[in-house]
């Protein structure tokens, strides 16, 4: 009797989880519907014209070959001038990766190294400025670095250069914290064998720790990454919104700014807008979530 | 010469690892450090943004500052769509990691599919839903007969926040999944088999074994939502940048302006730059509370363990 009741409840327990697994794809499939659905309107809507658009917002396109001209008609646009913003985007978080990891690795593994006073004192600087929000030092920065690019007579304001620098000194704080955590996990004697082999202190650093960092350059990659690419105000405030170098973001925002509504239009800046991230995390979608995750836990 | 050697062997190591620091230490000072100085400096003159700071004022501009409604809103507005946001963005990227760490077909690519919103710029995807909130949704709601959607919900001060949310919940709950499937992925699968032999159901384990293991990733996750909630900017501005109007202490205030929207608005919209610059401040002392928190809940936990 007890035997054919624990059957039953595993039988129960069976088909009980049947069920939920059933709800669960059911599930998985209508979220992803969802989530997916502004990509599908984006796309929908970047093949009608305005006048179809008008018409019923909701609505598939009459003919797909209205992508091409939209395309065009959005590339040739000066206003948007995407060749151009795409090239300076991908100058600006180049630079600015190589920057802000080079130097940041430079600088946790000269601190790790030395137990100073002075080498705490900076840490925990780096560490107590990541709370430091943008806004607090955005409309100082901008006076500052005028009369700072004017008095070395470096342009600091509308040009990549300055860009570049300001977002080593945002970057930075993170970055080194993140290496910081790294560093300390390398053993000392295999930089001691490198110093008796004879090996400079810069040689070490770049021939032994470097390379071994290269774990910790995906999370940091992936985070400043994203987070430079996507950016929006800083290059606003340094590059201004018309000036002679453009972001992505700031040519979309202009773009759209400069329309009375084109949505067809406005669609297609933001699919070409997007169209370089995705074809990126197609490619390294591992590294990508796995950057964005062990960042978010250190 | 062996001595001479490891002589210059030292100050050459001393030089490089001096030369290292330069870099960071410079751009620090001179993006962040300098900058802040000024900033906190200038919150208590009457600068204009044109000219230097004239003149010391006092804590007028922070009289000031507490006294305007439009602040004032900005302020509870950004509380308000903090606390729904974080509810919200949390509760879906839970849900979601439960079902992607399921045994179900095709986990991996809703894995990457729920991640991609969060690929995407502010200003890109605020412009996307802007359309979808002022063209596709009216559209369908007239279609189907729904009074509450044929009307744009971004344009009535009632529901524009609750817009807010959902938009922000479409691009970071894929985020925060990921750091729960990290979270979920760690537990032994021998603790979820033994409690389910021993006949405890699904939502049993779910609530006595996977939630209380999972505590350090809730906190994670939550501050993580709470601090971009708070600072949120650019979804902000494409989505609605600010509008629509409502009243608050007798005065015309925007409905969905949040504070770092406000800020910006007050310096270079209504030239008010000192003004800003002391609603900056405020901004930053409430994120060094929120920080000093965690700071706290982390030590605490330390102690426990």
């Amino acid at each position: 009797m007890a035997a054919y009741n624990e059957l039953d409840v595993v039988g129960q327990n069976k088909a009980r989880q049947k069920r939920l697994r059933v709800l669960a794809e059911i599930g998985c499939i209508l979220l992803f519907i969802l989530f997916m659905l502004p990509f599908f309107i984006v796309l929908m809507n970047s093949m009608r014209t305005n006048a179809e658009i008008i018409n019923s917002a909701v609505g598939m396109p009459e003919n797909a070959r209205n992508l091409i001209d939209n395309i065009v008609a959005v590339w040739n646009n000066p206003t948007f001038n995407f060749l151009q913003a795409l090239r300076d985007s991908v100058i600006i978080t180049v630079l600015s990766l190589a920057v802000i990891s080079v130097c940041s690795a430079m600088t946790a593994w000269v601190l790790v190294r030395n137990k100073t006073k002075w080498s705490t004192f900076l840490f925990m600087m780096f560490v107590a400025a990541m709370v430091i929000p943008f806004q607090v030092v955005m409309f100082p920065l901008i006076t500052w670095f005028k009369s700072l690019g004017d008095f070395l007579h470096i342009p600091l304001l509308r040009s990549h250069g300055g860009l570049v620098f300001a977002y080593l000194g945002f970057g930075e704080s993170m970055t080194i914290f993140i290496f910081h955590g790294f560093v300390k996990n390398i053993p000392l004697e295999i930089e001691e064998a490198a110093d008796i082999d004879g090996c400079t202190r810069a040689g070490t650093f770049f021939r032994i720790v470097l390379p071994l960092l290269q774990p910790v350059f995906v999370t940091v990659l992936v985070l400043n990454g994203l987070w430079i690419w996507n950016d929006y105000l800083l290059p606003l405030l340094l590059l201004g919104s018309n000036g002679d170098v453009r972001t992505i973001p700031l040519a979309v925002q202009g773009f759209i700014g400069s329309f009375v509504k084109q949505w067809n239009l406005i669609m297609v800046s933001t699919l070409l807008a997007m169209l370089p991230i995705i074809i990126l995390y197609i490619f390294a979608q591992k590294y990508i979530v796995q950057g964005m995750v062990e960042g978010a836990v250190k | 010469m062996e001595k001479q050697k490891f002589f210059s062997g030292r100050r050459e190591r001393k030089l490089t690892e001096a030369l290292f620091l330069v870099p960071t230490v410079l751009a620090f000072i001179m993006v962040i450090i300098i900058p802040f100085i000024i900033g906190i400096y200038y919150s208590f003159t009457d600068w204009d943004g044109v000219n230097a700071a004239k003149s010391v004022v006092g804590i007028a501009n922070y009289k000031n500052i507490f006294t305007e409604p439009a602040f004032l809103h900005a302020f509870l507005v950004t509380v308000k769509f903090t606390l729904f946001n974080v509810i919200a963005v949390n509760i879906v990227a839970f849900l979601m990691a439960l079902l992607v760490t399921s045994q179900v077909k095709g986990r991996n690519l809703y894995r990457a599919g729920f991640f991609v919103p969060n690929l995407i710029g502010g200003i890109v995807l605020g412009s996307i839903w802007q359309f979808i909130f002022s063209s596709i949704l009216p559209a369908v709601g007239k279609a189907l007969g729904w009074a509450g959607l044929s009307a744009s919900l971004i344009t009535n001060a009632n529901t524009v926040v609750g817009a807010m949310v959902t938009v922000n919940t479409w691009q970071y709950a894929g985020y925060i999944m990921m750091i729960y499937v990290a979270s979920i992925q760690g537990i032994s699968q021998q603790v979820m088999e033994a409690a389910s032999v021993d006949g405890a159901t699904y939502w049993v384990r779910v609530r006595k074994i996977l939630i209380p293991l999972m505590a350090n990733s809730f906190t994670i996750s939550l501050f993580l939502t709470l601090t971009t909630s708070f600072k949120m900017y650019d979804v902000n501005l494409a989505l609605t940048n600010g509008g629509p109007v409502a009243m608050f202490m007798g005065k015309p205030v925007q409905a969905s302006e949040l504070l770092a929207l406000n800020i910006y608005n007050t310096a270079f919209k209504y030239s008010k730059m000192a003004e800003g610059q002391a609603k900056a401040v405020v901004f930053f002392v409430v994120l060094v509370v929120v920080s000093l928190i965690q700071v706290s809940i982390n030590k605490s936990k330390e102690v426990e363990m």
